[in-house]
């Protein structure tokens, strides 16, 4: 009968998201300034990479796969830094 | 070769074909990640240059809404990958209905963003259809939602299409789940999960700003 | 001979239109490019007759806009991009390295179909009416003003992206997946490595069209003001993301013609290409820093100083690789056993072309020279010797190259030859005219100009008309010779690559056994000396 339950890697990454997810929204009401943006992106970056990891097998998977995945974002760092350096540098 | 029948010529087995197939959708989620990308570059610099605006703009969403739609999409994501874990035909029957359970948590997201637009109509939030909004914050609040409905929407187009290849998924594997659809199931989880992420960033970006201010 | 090949296996039109044969592909691929190469030609050559005079005598300002529009449209999305990889990719890849077909035949056919989809939409807005904002489609013209057919343009060109992505991520993952055992990355022919590059560029860049396209059609149809200054949008957000597409998609439109180059200069020279590692590797290189060089087609448009050094300074790097290239063909014709095939008249014209235009593009780095030249003829003729000159140039070449092997029949060397040899006089009596134009200070999209421009634009004329007669020539010789040519042996140029190891056209699955690689490529010496008779 232990063929259908679920991995307890999978729980456990599951509970880790819901937890994160209340973690953020009570974070977002504290008056940290510029530091909100911040801790939003990184929770929500420490989300997605327990996703990528854990439910999208990343953890399991070779070199090649794993620069299949980066690339999108090693591309995207590139639109969002070469794109928001004209808005940030106007005078 | 009695394998060979069982797979399309240009490859050499079963594994080869899985794990190119795997490859292929690696590539196209990475396609995906910049079509999003794009948006995000938008949204930043706009949030740069109207910070006040983007932050008043972000407290008219709807939190709770958000963040019950966000536990659904991780939980439904939960429900595929667990899928894909058991996935045998020993266990078909399991495998559909958790599918079956992730596809119905896709509509309750759609059902709650439904919910959603149709309030920010009423809040006459919508740009181009009857967005008024009065005080000096009004262009970063129209920027702000014209963010909002484009990426929210591109990505329940996402969401639709994810639905109906788990249901796909889900009536092949009550009739005759075969080794082969392993393949299948795994491409759609991570093509679900990869629209779970964006929600992840989506949700930051649109319904966390603001929130510790007025 | 009598074996069935790809062609012949049926006759039907469903075995063509639902075909996944990559070979059929290909040759649906071609016959449509054909088409858009022509209506894009047809308005080129409209707008060249009404450059003759000074005067307006032959279109209004407005007809002229949306012809130049529609050429820059039709010839980028619909010839250019899809050119090389798309018909000369999709029949040679398998073949190179020794798969029976790409990883993904249903997708590879599913884009044929979009990009039909996407090529029919174009069209209808052209029949409809045209469109006037050129192919940039820069806000706010494009969003507030223009009174044209904007966002089905628009929809095309969206549309056709999406058979980019498709055909980019089948090419990505067969030649990581199906190469033939033995055949690794540094034995791989270099045409791969430079479809590989472009893929990759596919792949990353074209979403960032798809959804800058989406932005804009979305705020010209509901009247939003995303770039919109007066709600405090910005337009020069609208060209950054345009550009980070459509500057990549430059090498899009130049790599796979120096892959293409690689197989010319090497085989017609009987050496393998110099530094071959080095002209691996400078692909990749121009593909991955080719994305960090847009800003330098906004020198003017009131980009920050900061963004537009960092900018010109990358645009100065990326031309490095470019030029890496250009001394390694030099390199490999050098002692090498020249035979001037038409194939090598059209691989030098390009070495001769690309290099005009790769220098062009120095200047146009060039932060000062660049705001004197931007938006005048100069630019035209740079990006004209590089698109016209270098890659139409290489797809004739690699098709003139690779016909027999398509066809099984070869054409006729003298009117191929005699087509080169036009080709390059017209181009360059076409475009080196408006290199001169340029640096006086003719500005580019108007039809009317001040009568002491008209002796350089009546040459510029004249090398067209030549150009155009030298174009459809290959349609009368090649298109003879597929019919009624000569049969072709499997190997008619003694090349070593895998892709002539099978017959002449391949047959369906491309090879009867499984190929195994043993050897480095390009190896022309060793294989005169070890195996002189085999055939």
């Amino acid at each position: 009968m232990t063929e259908w339950r679920p991995p307890i890697a999978l729980v456990g990454a599951w509970l880790a998201l819901l937890a994160l997810l209340a973690l953020t929204v009570a974070l977002a009401y504290l008056p940290l300034g510029a530091g909100n943006g911040v801790v939003a992106l990184t929770i929500g970056t420490i989300k997605a990479g327990l996703v990528a990891a854990i439910f999208m097998e990343l953890r399991h998977r070779g070199g090649l796969t794993l620069i299949f995945a980066g690339a999108g974002l090693f591309w995207l760092g590139i639109l969002l830094w070469l794109g928001s350096m004209d808005f940030l540098t106007r005078t | 070769m009695p394998e060979s029948s069982a797979v399309a010529p240009q490859y050499a087995s079963i594994p080869h074909r899985d794990h190119t197939a795997e490859l292929g959708m690696w590539v196209f989620i990475a396609t995906e990640v910049l079509l999003f990308g794009g948006l995000i570059l938008a949204y930043l610099v706009y949030r740069h240059a109207f910070p006040q605006g983007f932050a008043a703009g972000s407290r008219h969403t709807e939190i709770v809404i958000g963040t019950a739609n966000t536990a659904v999409l991780l939980t439904s994501s939960f429900l595929v990958a667990w899928a894909v874990e058991i996935f045998s035909p020993a266990t078909s029957k399991i495998v559909t209905w958790l599918l079956v359970g992730a596809a119905c948590l896709g509509l309750v997201f759609i059902a709650l963003k439904a919910l959603e637009y149709s309030g920010e109509y009423d809040e006459h939030l919508v740009p181009g259809i009857n967005f008024q909004f009065a005080g000096p914050k009004a262009n970063g609040v129209q920027l702000f939602f014209i963010f909002y409905f484009i990426a929210t929407a591109i990505h329940a187009l996402h969401m639709l299409i994810g639905i109906g290849l788990l249901i796909t998924l889900a009536i092949i594997c009550r009739r005759a789940s075969t080794k082969r659809h392993h393949t299948a199931l795994h491409s759609a989880a991570l093509y679900w999960h990869f629209v779970d992420v964006v929600w992840i960033f989506l949700f930051a970006l649109i319904y966390l700003p603001g929130r510790s201010t007025s | 001979m009598s074996e069935k090949n790809y062609l012949t296996t049926d006759f039907t039109l469903r075995s063509w239109f639902l075909t996944t044969d990559h070979k059929r592909i290909a040759i649906l691929y071609f016959a449509s490019l054909i088409f858009f190469f022509f209506v894009g030609g047809a308005a080129a050559t409209a707008i060249r007759i009404e450059l003759a005079t000074p005067q307006a005598d032959l279109v209004s300002s407005d007809v002229y806009n949306r012809l130049f529009t529609m050429h820059g449209i039709i010839m980028v999305w619909f010839f250019l991009i899809p050119s090389i990889p798309n018909t000369l990719g999709n029949f040679i890849v398998p073949l190179m390295i020794g798969a029976r077909d790409l990883a993904f035949p249903r997708l590879n056919l599913m884009s044929w179909y979009v990009f039909m989809l996407g090529g029919c939409v174009t069209l209808f807005a052209i029949l409809a009416g045209g469109i006037d904002t050129g192919w940039t489609f820069y806000t706010p013209f494009s969003t507030l003003y223009s009174n044209s057919y904007v966002i089905v343009a628009a929809a095309g060109v969206f549309i056709a992206g999406f058979s980019s992505i498709l055909t980019g991520l089948n090419f990505i993952v067969t030649i990581h997946r199906l190469r033939a055992p033995g055949l690794t990355w540094y034995r791989l022919p270099l045409f791969l490595w430079s479809l590989y590059a472009t893929s990759v560029i596919l792949v990353l860049a074209t979403p960032v069209l798809a959804i800058t396209l989406l932005l804009m059609a979305t705020e010209r149809f509901f009247g939003v003001g995303i770039f919109d200054p007066r709600i405090g949008g910005d337009p020069l957000l609208f060209q950054h993301l345009f550009w980070f597409y459509s500057h990549p998609a430059v090498y899009i439109m130049i790599l796979p013609g120096m892959g293409v180059i690689n197989e010319l200069v090497s085989c017609f020279s009987r050496k393998e290409v110099f530094g071959y590692k080095f002209v691996a590797w400078c692909s990749l290189a121009i593909a991955a820093v080719g994305f960090l060089v847009w800003g330098h087609h906004m020198f003017v448009s009131g980009q920050s100083l900061v963004a537009s050094l960092v900018f010109s300074f990358m645009s100065f790097i990326v031309a490095v690789p470019s030029a890496i290239k250009v001394f390694n063909w030099t390199a490999t014709l050098h002692k090498g056993s020249i035979h001037f095939d038409a194939p090598m008249l059209y691989a030098l014209a390009f070495i001769g072309l690309f290099t005009i235009g790769g220098l062009t593009g120095l200047f146009l780095a060039c932060l000062a020279y660049d705001v004197h030249a931007t938006d005048t003829y100069f630019v035209v003729a740079h990006f004209h010797y590089i698109m016209v000159g270098g890659m139409v140039t290489a797809y004739f070449g690699g098709l003139h190259y690779w016909w027999p092997k398509i066809t099984g029949r070869l054409y006729s060397e003298y009117w191929a030859r005699t087509a080169a040899v036009l080709i390059f006089f017209g181009f360059n009596l076409t475009f080196f005219p408006q290199i001169i134009l340029g640096a006086e200070g003719m500005p580019r999209r108007y039809h009317v100009y001040p009568p002491e421009f008209q002796v350089w634009n009546v040459l510029s004329s004249g090398g067209a008309a030549i150009l155009a007669v030298a174009y459809l020539m290959p349609l009368f010789y090649l298109g003879y010779s597929a019919f009624f040519g000569k049969r072709a042996p499997a190997n008619p140029w003694d090349a070593p690559g895998l892709e002539w190891q099978t017959s002449s056209p391949p047959p369906e699955f491309n090879f009867e056994t499984q190929p195994v690689v043993t050897r480095e490529p390009y190896q022309y010496n060793e294989r005169f000396e070890a195996e002189p008779q085999n055939a």
